[in-house]
């Protein structure tokens, strides 16, 4: 700052005058406001940041406990498999550790310290191998969230008993299981693998995954040849008039609709008149298509007007047709800049939420699609709809997918900068 | 069988571009000069059999759903006679099940009769798809083949095709328009029908809760939106009073005085702000800065509402500050050169001439980017939706809770999509007030902004 003002300020020693001085001051306050300005966007920018990854980054790992499981035969037979006593059998091992406790409230509040996936993922165990039925099995689940919680330390044990989720005697319990090297803290990939659930740490991303990917695939096969269709026509080959000036302001005007009046269309005219499934990421695909294919359009054209007229000149003058030189050698000239415009494009319509929740693709889905014709939803709507669940434990898993969604779309810009940087020619 | 079709296609696509491309090197052999090029004659068959049986897949499978279910429902009138749309929607709806191997409780016999009908019906049409698909295509190829002579103009053949190609592609965009507006209009006018123009012009009073069954006692709801255009426009205002100070300064510094180095910096990390997706403004919103903002108001004993219109207003106004800033910024650096050196050369220092001649100058630009920040504010969805109020209210009151059009769109129709209450069709009314004011405000900025730079070019 203050070399900057001294070198700025052109009288600084000549005269110290009462208006010059005045004059300096104001080159100062103008710089200083300017500073200000961007320093709050970037504490912003980096209070965003910071809030995410402090709450986010406890979801990156999960709570596991580790029990022997005794397969009792007379809980699970193999004849009614895949049907069980597995709440009970998982029961009758964390009862072992803890025989003090026979009531049955208790054995219930005992039995919540796994999560309610643990007897299924015991039961796929068993059902796959039904010579399991009888031996003694090592068991890692993961624990339900009030006791996630308390080992990430975001249930407070100083906070009184009444105001706690869990109480002191469970506490009692899951200190004694830590103690016993029972509890364990590995990395959480149920969050990748895992589709939604209504229990936060069984809940993970795979059908936003799946989901997004199909609708952005639907999106990209859409919108790209449209969109380069549309470009090279309008730049290279359309005449001006009427027409082609209404495409064009209609094009620009089509970029900034409201993104939620897409949604609108969707509904009335794919869901509503073609009767096309709701929640289905081709719809979704279809949608972010036409708010995508204005910017394809746009980049798409840029980069054809960055090729010198050179090349089209020597191509005519050699024989070419106009279409064999726009095929043959502007478009490939151009194909960097029309690839960068795509992701960009692209990465937005991943960001992309409020057209997708009005068809539906915030629904709760507790499987990955396996089809574009599935319903699904999407990693912006799955955000949307674990930051309205008013489970505690969903907040850190908002803020994870936030952070896996963010690294999505930082990679693929950081693709089309990479791709622009290393293909694009200055002529 | 549709994937069937498409290969059956592709197959024979390719089939008639080497066997066009072969004769067409058969009679270049001969010695014959050809007009276009093999490659050319290939490219025609190709194309031939391409377009056209591509068009007749889509078709088919746009109309085959909805006739297929005239047909079934044709096949099952008798049982249908008298039932209202949504009991027969769940009729056509469990048959589908039933034919999926679906099976709840114990249906009457005739639906799995239906059912059985249905899945005919279905094999039927897709086989009548391929077969129509290999006719059409196999037709194509023999066509395109008896058109390969020397004098045959197969390179105007193919540029023709892929000019209407073209052509076709830049229509879909004012296809897209044309939809947005049409489905806006058709379901408005429904809506229109049952609630009267007027009263949502100008009525006070949004309560668009309307009883869904005949018995069950609720509001009877009401349709002015006054008060949601009016707590859209509270957070417009608020998203503004933090983005253009902060963008202008911001624009003004780096277009004049940040060093080289802080340039380069700053940019990036400016896209950056500019490219994080709404929804995560959204819960930055809900996770830090209404409880922040309500924490702060109950230390200094201010009583404020748990969705403080505040909340939402000033993060959509840090969404905004990249966006301002670019717009800003290029406007100021497309002020000629001859105005800065002018103004320096009289003595001005670097802030006198910023201020009194590069911004002047530039304000029509400045003033064409505010305008499209407006339009975005007002369109803008996800935060307001998380972190602004449901209830519409007559007030400019920043501390309390508003609610928005987009809002509204959206709690009108999470979940609930038949298109006959009003409260379903008030939603496409306000998306067609929301698009008109957008697209108003819009077509407005651009030519402020076009007309500023055709001056100095």
């Amino acid at each position: 700052m203050t070399d900057l003002s001294a070198q700025d300020a052109p009288f600084a020693g000549s005269s110290g005058s009462a208006l010059v001085r005045r004059r300096n001051r104001k080159q100062v306050i103008v710089q200083g406001l300017g500073l200000a300005a961007i320093s709050f966007a970037a504490l912003m920018l980096f209070i965003l940041i910071a809030s995410l990854v402090s709450t986010g980054y406890k979801a990156f790992t999960q709570t596991h406990i580790t029990v022997e499981v005794f397969v009792d035969p007379d809980e699970v037979s193999v004849e009614k498999l895949p049907r069980g006593g597995f709440r009970e059998v998982l029961l009758a091992s964390l009862q072992k550790e803890f025989p003090e406790v026979t009531e049955r409230a208790e054995l219930r509040s005992l039995q919540n310290i796994f999560s309610n996936g643990a007897q299924f993922a015991l039961r796929d165990m068993v059902a796959a191998d039904h010579s399991l039925v009888g031996q003694t099995v090592t068991l890692t689940v993961p624990v339900s969230d009030p006791f996630d919680q308390l080992a990430k330390d975001l249930v407070k044990r100083e906070t009184p008993e009444a105001q706690r989720r869990v109480n002191d005697r469970e506490i009692g319990w899951f200190d004694a299981l830590d103690a016993a090297g029972k509890i364990s803290q590995p990395v959480n990939w149920g969050l990748i693998t895992n589709a939604d659930s209504r229990f936060p740490e069984l809940a993970g991303l795979k059908g936003a995954l799946v989901g997004s990917f199909w609708a952005l695939l639907v999106c990209f096969l859409i919108s790209f040849p449209l969109g380069i269709g549309a470009a090279i026509y309008l730049e290279e080959f359309a005449p001006k008039n009427r027409w082609s000036d209404l495409i064009e302001v209609n094009i620009n005007n089509l970029a900034a609709v409201p993104s939620v009046v897409f949604g609108l269309l969707a509904l009335a005219v794919f869901i509503g008149w073609f009767g096309m499934p709701r929640s289905a990421p081709i719809v979704g695909g279809m949608t972010l298509a036409l708010m995508t294919m204005p910017t394809i359009i746009i980049a798409t054209r840029a980069a054809l007007k960055a090729v010198p007229p050179s090349i089209r000149e020597a191509a005519l003058g050699v024989g070419a047709s106009k279409h064999q030189v726009v095929f043959g050698h502007v478009l490939p000239l151009a194909m960097p800049g029309i690839l960068t415009g795509t992701i960009i494009g692209l990465a937005q319509a991943l960001g992309e939420t409020a057209p997708l929740l009005l068809i539906g693709m915030n629904a709760f889905i507790t499987s990955a699609p396996s089809s574009p014709f599935d319903s699904a939803t999407a990693l912006p709507t799955q955000i949307f709809i674990w930051a309205d669940s008013p489970e505690r434990g969903f907040v850190s898993r908002t803020s994870a997918a936030i952070l896996v969604l963010l690294t999505f779309l930082i990679t693929m810009n950081a693709v089309a900068i990479y791709l622009r940087s290393k293909f694009e020619r200055k002529w | 069988m549709t994937t069937a079709a498409f290969l059956c296609l592709f197959v024979l696509a390719v089939a008639g571009y080497l066997w066009n491309r072969q004769a067409a090197s058969a009679i270049r052999a001969n010695g014959t000069r050809l007009h276009s090029l093999e490659g050319f004659h290939g490219f025609y068959a190709l194309l031939t059999v391409l377009v056209p049986a591509l068009v007749l897949i889509l078709l088919w499978q746009v109309l085959q759903g909805p006739v297929i279910d005239a047909l079934l429902k044709g096949g099952i009138s008798e049982r249908l006679d008298g039932l209202g749309t949504g009991e027969v929607q769940l009729i056509v709806a469990e048959i589908k099940s039933i034919s999926r191997g679906a099976v709840f409780g114990t249906p009457e016999q005739w639906k799995f009769d239906a059912a059985e009908r249905y899945v005919t019906l279905n094999m039927r049409s897709d086989t009548l798809l391929l077969v129509v698909v290999l006719v059409l295509s196999l037709a194509l190829v023999v066509f395109s083949r008896r058109k390969v002579a020397a004098e045959f103009r197969a390179r105007h053949g193919v540029e023709r095709i892929v000019s209407g190609l073209m052509i076709f592609c830049s229509v879909v965009a004012i296809f897209a328009t044309v939809g947005i507006i049409a489905s806006l209009m058709f379901e408005t006018g429904k809506f229109f029908a049952k609630v009267p123009v007027t009263e949502f012009l100008f009525g006070t009073n949004w309560e668009p809760q309307i009883p869904l069954r005949e018995d069950q006692v609720a509001a009877e709801g009401a349709f002015g939106w006054l008060p949601v255009m009016l707590g859209t426009l509270v957070i417009t205002v608020i998203a503004l009073l933090v983005a253009v100070p902060v963008g202008l300064m911001t624009a003004i510094y780096l277009n004049e005085f940040a060093p080289k180095k802080f340039r380069a910096v700053a940019k990036p990390f400016l896209e950056i702000l500019a490219g994080v997706p709404t929804v995560v403004y959204g819960f930055f919103a809900i996770l830090v800065v209404a409880p922040a903002m309500r924490n702060f108001a109950a230390a200094i004993g201010v009583d404020v509402s748990p969705n403080i219109a505040l909340a939402a207003g000033s993060v959509m106004g840090i969404m905004l500050i990249p966006f301002i800033s670019s717009f800003a910024d290029d406007a100021l650096s497309a002020v000629p050169q001859s105005l800065r050196d002018g103004a320096l050369g009289l003595g001005a220092t670097r802030a006198e001439m910023m201020l009194n001649v590069l911004f002047p100058a530039a304000i029509p630009g400045i003033v064409g980017g505010v305008l499209l920040a407006v339009s975005r504010a007002i369109g803008e969805t996800m935060i307001v939706v998380m972190a602004a109020g449901l209830i519409a209210k007559m007030t400019i009151n920043p501390l309390d809770s508003v609610t928005t059009v987009t809002v509204q769109i959206v709690t009108l129709l999470i979940g609930d999509t038949s298109f006959d209450n009003p409260k379903t069709l008030a939603a496409f009314a306000l998306g067609m007030m929301l698009f008109i004011v957008t697209l108003v405000i819009n077509v407005f900025a651009l030519r402020i902004v076009r007309k500023y730079r055709e001056a100095y070019d």
